[in-house]
Parts: C-alpha cells; structure tokens; sequence
C-alpha cells in the first residue's frame, strides 16, 4: 500500500495507464524531461521515451487541437494545461471540437483524451493562476468534467477518465497537490459521487479542495451538535444527481461548497437540481459558500475568497434550525 | 544555430504564382500525366457542376445556405487528386466540391448546409474529416492525425485546407509552428480567394504571398496559381510526397478568386464592383483546360447532369430527422438527465400529436 501525495498519485496512473496501453500518449508545456511544473509528469519520458511523453510549443490551442487529431488517429492523448487561467486559449478547441466531436459525427469519431488542468486558489500564486473555471466546462454538453477531491481518488478517477471514450476535462485541485495519504492502487467509475462522511442533519455537497475542507468543517460541526454528511461529487458532469438527492432527502438541509465565484455557478446548478427533486423533504432553502463574485484575488487576500470551515459553520446556522 | 541555418535553406516563395498551364490553355512547364490532366478536368468539371446545383438548390429552399466555390475548382480537385488512399483531408465549409472529389456522396456533404445534421458522412470511411466552420481550427486536427500516423509509423500524409482568411487565426499559427517542430506529414493548402467574406487580403495580410509565412515557421512555401489544376496537384503531390518521406510539412497556397458571393445570403455589391470579378473569369480553371487538352466540358456534361439529377433527386426528398438523436451522441452511454430529456421531448411530441 504505497503513500503518495496527490502529485504522485496523478504520476503513477499516468505511468500505470501508459504501460497498459501503448496509445496513451502525455504532452504539454514543461511536461516532458522536466515533469511538468507540478511534478506530475516526471519520470515518464525517462521510462516510456520522447514519443510517448512529450514537450509541445507553448500554444494551448495547438496542444488540443492537436490532441484532437491524435484522437482521431486512435491514440490517447492525455494533455496538460500548465494552469487553468492558461488554458483559456484553449477554450475554442475545447468547447467547439472536443466537445462536440462525437455528436457531429453521429457517434463516427470519439475522442478518448483527457486535458488535465491545475485549478483553484490556495497556493498564493500571482494573477492568473488561482481560477476555479470548472462551470465554463460544465456548462458544455459533451464534456466530462471530473475533479478528485482526495489523493486515493487523483489516481483512480485519472484512471478511469484516461479509460473513458469519451473526453474528460480533468481538473486537478492544486492546493491538494501535496496531501499525502496510503491507499491501494484501486480503479473506479466516473459519473459516481459518494458518501465521504455519513452525517444525518446537514449534507455538505463539495468537490476538489472543498472536500477537505467540508471533512474538516464537519468535525467541527459535531461540536455544535450537527450531524453533517459530506457528498464529494467527484465527476461534476453528468452530475450524480441520485447521490446527492438520496442525501438531502435523508438530511433535509444541504449546503453546496466550491471556490468558485456564486453568480453562475456550478453551485447554481446543484442547488437548482436539489431544489427541484428534493424540494418537500427540505427543511430549508439550499444555500452555498463559494467565492466571491470578483477576479480572484492576490496572496494577501486569498483568505477571503476561499471557503473555511467557520464560514461553513455559519452558512450551516442559516439553516432554519429554529423551526425544527 | 542549427534551425537558423535550415530556414535559410529554404527558399522564398516566387512573387509570381508557379504554373504549369498558363491562362491560354498553353503548357509553359513539365505536365503530369494526361490520364491525371483528364481526371482533374473531369473532376472540375464535374465539381462546376455540384456547386451549381447546390446554389440552386438554395432558391428552392433545399439548402439552407451554401458557399459555393466557383473557379476555386482547380485548388480543390487539383489538391484532393493529390492525396493518396491512405491519405487524410480535413476541409472547411467552402470545400465541398474537395469533398465530392474525394468521393463522399454529394447528398453528404450537404447534410450541413441542408440542416439535417452537422456531418453527414463517416470520416474514416473517406478518410476526411467534418467540414469546419470556426475558421482554421482543422488544422490542429490535421497536424495532430499527421503526428499520431508518424508516431505509428504509417505512411500517411494529411492535407488541410484553409482560406486565407483563416491566415489571420491563432489555431493557423499554431497548427503551422507544431507541424514544423514535429515534423508533421501534413501540408496546409490556403486556397486564398483573396476575400473574406467582405474583407479584402490587403486588410488580411501585409505579407508579399501567403506562401512566404512559411519561412518563419522554418518550412518550405509554394505560391502556386490556384487557377492552375496542373501546378496546384503537382505541387501538392511533392509536398504530399515529401512529408510522407519524412521531409516535415508545407505551405501551398493557391491563387484564385471567389467569383460568387460569400454565400447565396450575401450581397458583393456591398463592398466590391460586379467589374472585379472579370479579369478572374478569364482565367477559369476549366476553360484552360478544355484548350490544354482540346477536349469540350461537354465531355463529361452527360456525367455532370446525371450527378447532377442524382442529387436534385436527393435532396428533394423530404428528410425526417428523429429528435431521439440529439441525445444519442453527446457521450458515449446517455447519462440519466439527458435520458429525461429524451423522455420529455417524446412525451412533447406525443401530446402535439394527440392535440393536431
């Protein structure tokens, strides 16, 4: 049972993928000999070879779009956006052609390929390397849109979208990027989410990052007496929806957490679906902590935007208690 | 050091485009041979044919629109008759009559245009991918089929036309600096038409040809008389040829002219003289060819009209598009919520039924 961080895990289904299948094929920006600037990458040209595990011209666009043609060809491309504000050049190729590949071509030409983007705040880098862009990706049809919330789950889920025929935008949290955990070596399904914590007064629907920080807001919650379930959705699109109502409907309460900015998004959608299939088991209206609705901000004021368990707490608190 | 000195091995494009054929119907250089001269007049002749049945069939509401590709036909037939079997070809929207040269049936490659689906036909059944709309964002795709055949080790060329219109794009840029680095097997024909919809190639590009961007990405580039069927399948086939050798990708660019307008919804009166067209229908492709090899179009006019039937035939046919398949390819297995939406959209169209 090894221990790895996030990085590792992401490195050795990369590798375990790689030896499996002669047609997966890794490139980028700075993925190559030097293992990409998160580390995910490393070692992989040294073991599989330049043709296998490649340095690209440092275009977005043109990663994709080549990506795209590969795919057609056969192979499996798994690309990396070096961060998620730097793969915005990308967004044509992505919303235009990846997505829409399968569906224009009545199901002629899929495209088995996985672009890997570092998301998300936390890690106090400069501008541009901090964005939750996860709903521009949800709100394409055709997309798969995957994020793990923990280091087991980094390894199965790459897996399992590396596997999938169809295309995975997988967005890796990187302030998660060094959390060390031991687990087996395990495979899993996409477009399942799951139970992290069972709890029976409040489920915590959180992805990526917020995972932890739901696990950690829910331990403190037992302090004040709330029983807190969290749901970590895992593949954000298609969207579990089964999973998640069968929680609100057992807790009644529900409280969607993302870093993301609220106006527009993914929460939006979680909470609207909720609204909908749960709505005469709830007890309260579906609320959400996620950032605020401004670009996101520089080192010193990262605090504010990002959630943290007491303001979980105090969202949770909102929950009309008072009537129960 | 070492890419400075191949760059300048490569020598700048002509300002005057190559020609095999000039505009009296003349050779002025080394032909292919004539069952290849005969295939391309055929195939123009025919291509003339196909794009005017499908500007017809936009007046009777058959098509919902269509770019027709008058006098381009020497660009497309010429480059297309270039490929091998094995070969790709990724076109654009303006490429049907490339499409019909490759041998996709013409009621196919009109699905687009005529609104049934956004592809009609299968990719690897013509080895031809969908015809792309969003301007140059097939040539990625193209560089990217082309490195995964060299990775493989097949012997594969691609072909990948755009316009030069699409010169201007970032995925253009793109898709000619990861060819070269890679050395891609791909060759980027620009049939330069001189017009963007209403934008003229002054306000496109201040470069002295098309072809001479090539340089800069360290490959060669072929300014070639896109008029010329001879010269634009010669040149394409030793591009072709070359990257299949691994010799690394091209730039051929094809000077012509879009004699119509944009498509049958725009107006040219809006931005340019009826007059301008003229100097260009002088140098029609097909009319060159008729005198190069003393053989009237009427030739293959029975052919032509049969085609031609064929696809009014076609087309004329009411196509009943079941609403069940804009759920059945969005993912590989339809995922419950769109399941629901199926459900929804059948449950709607029962209850209209029911109601009409």
């Amino acid at each position: 049972m090894p221990q790895l961080n996030m990085a590792q895990a992401l490195n050795r289904a990369l590798r375990d993928a790689m030896t499996d299948d002669p047609n997966v094929v890794v490139f980028g920006e700075d993925v190559g000999p030097y293992g990409g600037v998160f580390t995910v990458t490393e070692g992989l040209t040294a073991q599989f070879g330049e043709t296998r595990c490649f340095d690209s011209p440092l275009a977005e666009a043109g990663i994709v779009g080549t990506a795209v043609g590969m795919a057609m060809y056969g192979m499996r491309p798994v690309v990396e956006m070096q961060f998620d504000a730097f793969a915005y050049p990308a967004f044509e190729q992505i919303t235009s052609h990846v997505a829409k590949m399968r569906n224009r071509t009545l199901g002629k030409v899929a495209l088995p390929m996985v672009i890997r983007i570092p998301y998300g705040g936390g890690i106090g880098g400069v501008e541009h390397h901090g964005d939750s862009s996860e709903s521009y990706y949800t709100h394409t049809p055709g997309l798969t849109v995957v994020t793990p919330g923990t280091t087991e789950d980094a390894y199965s889920l790459l897996r399992a979208a590396i596997d999938s025929p169809d295309p995975v935008i997988f967005m890796e949290p990187k302030s998660r990027y060094w959390a060390r955990a031991e687990f087996d070596l395990g495979r899993t399904d996409l477009r399942k989410a799951l139970v992290r914590r069972p709890g029976k007064d409040v489920t915590l629907i959180a992805y990526g990052s917020t995972v932890q920080t739901a696990l950690e807001t829910a331990d403190a919650a037992g302090e004040e007496g709330w029983d807190v379930e969290v749901v970590d959705l895992r593949t954000l699109s298609p969207l579990d929806e089964e999973t998640v109502c069968a929680s609100v409907r057992k807790t009644g309460r529900a409280v969607v957490v993302h870093e993301s900015s609220m106006f527009g998004g993914y929460g939006a959608e979680v909470v609207a679906t909720v609204s909908e299939k749960c709505f005469h088991w709830l007890e309260a209206p579906v609320l959400r902590v996620g950032g605020l609705d401004v670009p996101y901000p520089p080192k010193d004021l990262e605090e504010h935007q990002l959630p943290h368990p007491d303001r979980i707490l105090d969202t949770i608190a909102r929950l009309q208690w008072e009537e129960r | 050091m070492k890419s400075i000195q191949a760059s300048r091995e490569l020598e700048l494009p002509g300002q005057e485009p190559i020609q095999l054929v000039d505009e009296t119907g003349a050779a002025v250089g080394d032909l292919p041979d004539e069952r290849v001269l005969r295939d391309l007049h055929r195939g123009m002749v025919l291509g003339r044919r196909f794009d005017r049945q499908a500007t017809a069939l936009t007046k009777q509401g058959r098509l919902a629109v269509y770019p027709s590709s008058a006098g381009q036909e020497a660009c497309q037939v010429g480059a297309t008759l270039a490929l091998g079997p094995q070969d790709w070809l990724f076109p654009t929207y303006r490429d049907s009559v490339a499409l019909v040269t490759r041998g996709v049936p013409g009621v196919e490659v009109l699905t687009l245009l005529r609104g049934n689906w956004h592809s009609g036909y299968d990719p690897y059944t013509y080895r031809a991918g969908p015809q792309c709309t969003p301007l140059s964002t097939n040539a990625p795709h193209a560089v990217g089929l082309a490195h995964a055949a060299r990775l493989r080790g097949d012997n594969v060329a691609v072909l990948v036309f755009i316009g030069d219109g699409a010169t201007s794009e970032g995925d253009a840029h793109e898709a000619f600096n990861f060819a070269a680095v890679f050395n891609a097997p791909v060759v980027f024909f620009i049939q330069n038409n001189q017009w963007a919809i209403s934008v003229p190639l002054s306000k496109q590009s201040k470069a002295p040809t098309l072809a001479h961007k090539a340089i800069g990405y360290g490959m060669p580039g072929h300014h070639v008389d896109g008029n010329d069927a001879a010269a634009v399948y010669q040149v394409t086939k030793q591009a072709l040829d070359r990257a299949r050798a691994g010799g690394g990708p091209s730039i051929v660019e094809g000077l012509t002219y879009r004699i119509d307008p944009h498509t049958n919804s725009d107006d040219t009166s809006r931005y340019r003289d009826a007059s301008d067209a003229e100097p260009w229908r002088a140098k029609d492709p097909i009319a060159r060819f008729d005198r190069l090899l003393r053989t009237d179009q009427d030739a293959y006019a029975e052919e032509a009209e049969r085609m031609a039937a064929d696809l009014r035939t076609e087309m004329n046919k009411d196509a009943h598009v079941d609403p069940d398949v804009l759920f059945e390819h969005v993912y590989a297995t339809i995922p419950p919520r769109l399941a629901a939406q199926r459900q929804f959209l059948r449950d709607e169209l029962t209850a209209d039924q029911g109601e009409a």
